[in-house]
């Protein structure tokens, strides 16, 4: 049940975080996966207006036939999304983890400029003990 | 009423010396003094204001630890847009740790010594440290620092460490400033109570981490000449 990746994407639709863990999904250049991640911007904010009652929290889970996207909107409109295989159970409480995560080591960090890509050594840290290593 | 007067600021200070302090906590004070709409159902016992509270409690009310690092954060940002380089935003950080220090040092002493019938002050050096790697910290960071040490090679300096400063926790500093330690500011806060005590010091943090504590810094003191003959003469 492996965990394949994890992106963060700011409120613009920017790719502001992304990361490998696993293998099982074919490699990517950097701008493939920020047209991949404009993209998702897109498709989530349509998402968010498909209810015929009012608004909606937009697409949640998107699934393939050989992996699974679960997206998490926060508050302020950052997204994090986790790619995983099909099976895999607890997708929706990793999110939450690494939400909590990029409160703590992100935007605490006098370092780091809000929308910008994310290069904080502590939150790489504590996303490896979170998930594993990365490829 | 505090409008009807040139210096609302002063007024407002002299009320709250003179008035008794029900008065001046009643809801309708404080409507005058922040402009604020009564609120209906507004508790009776509004919470003392801090300047009004005990100094002498020993026990202290915690503060957020998030909110503080929050206030960190910004506050070494707002230093980092005003300088031009690593040093002179840590010798920034340390003024306004300097700050702090003085203010702690009063607190500490008064919570420590007014109680006491032969009130007493260090005039030894190691002492004053010890209290400082104990009470100090304990008051700031509500734990005690790791350890002290002595140097070798110079006889004028000495050394504090935490092993996870607490200001540091969530502070990843980019690799092309790798030799700024955002914990000047607490090398400012120990410089002032060092100055406050009679020791004058040069006080300056450093990264020294090991493969156990990653964010482990020094605090080093580099005291000054007076001192340590002023050391000799006591001894």
């Amino acid at each position: 049940m492996p965990i394949y990746g994890l992106w963060v994407i700011n409120k613009a639709g920017g790719l502001v975080y992304q990361r490998n863990f696993a293998d099982g999904l074919a490699q990517l250049t950097s701008n493939e996966y920020l047209v991949l991640a404009g993209t998702l911007h897109g498709i989530h904010a349509i998402t968010s207006r498909l209810s015929p009652i009012g608004s909606s929290s937009g697409a949640q889970v998107i699934e393939g036939e050989t992996f699974k996207m679960t997206i998490l909107l926060t508050a302020t409109a950052t997204k994090f999304v986790l790619l995983t295989s099909l099976s895999e159970t607890t997708a929706d409480a990793v999110l939450q983890k690494v939400y909590e995560i990029y409160s703590d080591a992100v935007m605490k960090n006098p370092f780091h400029t809000p929308e910008m890509p994310i290069r904080s050594e502590g939150f790489d840290t504590r996303i490896t003990a979170l998930i594993g290593n990365g490829s | 009423m505090a409008y009807s007067q040139p210096h609302s600021r002063v007024s407002v200070l002299s009320n709250s010396s003179t008035a008794s302090s029900v008065e001046h906590f009643s809801p309708a004070a404080s409507t005058t003094r922040f402009s604020l709409p009564t609120t209906p159902g507004l508790p009776s016992r509004v919470r003392p204001n801090i300047y009004d509270r005990n100094l002498t409690k020993t026990r202290i009310p915690e503060v957020s630890g998030a909110a503080f690092t929050f206030l960190f954060s910004e506050m070494v940002q707002y230093t980092q847009k005003r300088v031009s380089g690593i040093n002179d935003l840590e010798r920034r950080l340390n003024t306004l740790g300097y700050r702090i220090g003085t203010r702690v040092l009063e607190l500490m002493v008064w919570r420590a010594e007014s109680q006491s019938k032969a009130p007493k002050r260090e005039i030894r050096f190691l002492p004053a440290l010890m209290s400082i790697h104990t009470q100090v910290w304990r008051a700031v960071f509500g734990k005690p620092a790791d350890a002290i040490e002595k140097s070798v090679e110079n006889a004028d300096e000495y050394m504090i460490i935490d092993n996870d400063p607490l200001i540091e926790r969530y502070i990843s500093v980019p690799k092309d400033m790798s030799q700024l330690s955002c914990s000047s500011f607490t090398a400012g806060i120990v410089e002032a109570v060092l100055d406050g005590l009679g020791f004058p010091a040069r006080v300056t943090a450093h990264n020294t981490p090991t493969a156990q504590a990653p964010s482990r810094t020094t605090i080093l003191i580099k005291l000054e000449k007076s001192v340590l003959e002023r050391e000799e003469v006591l001894k």
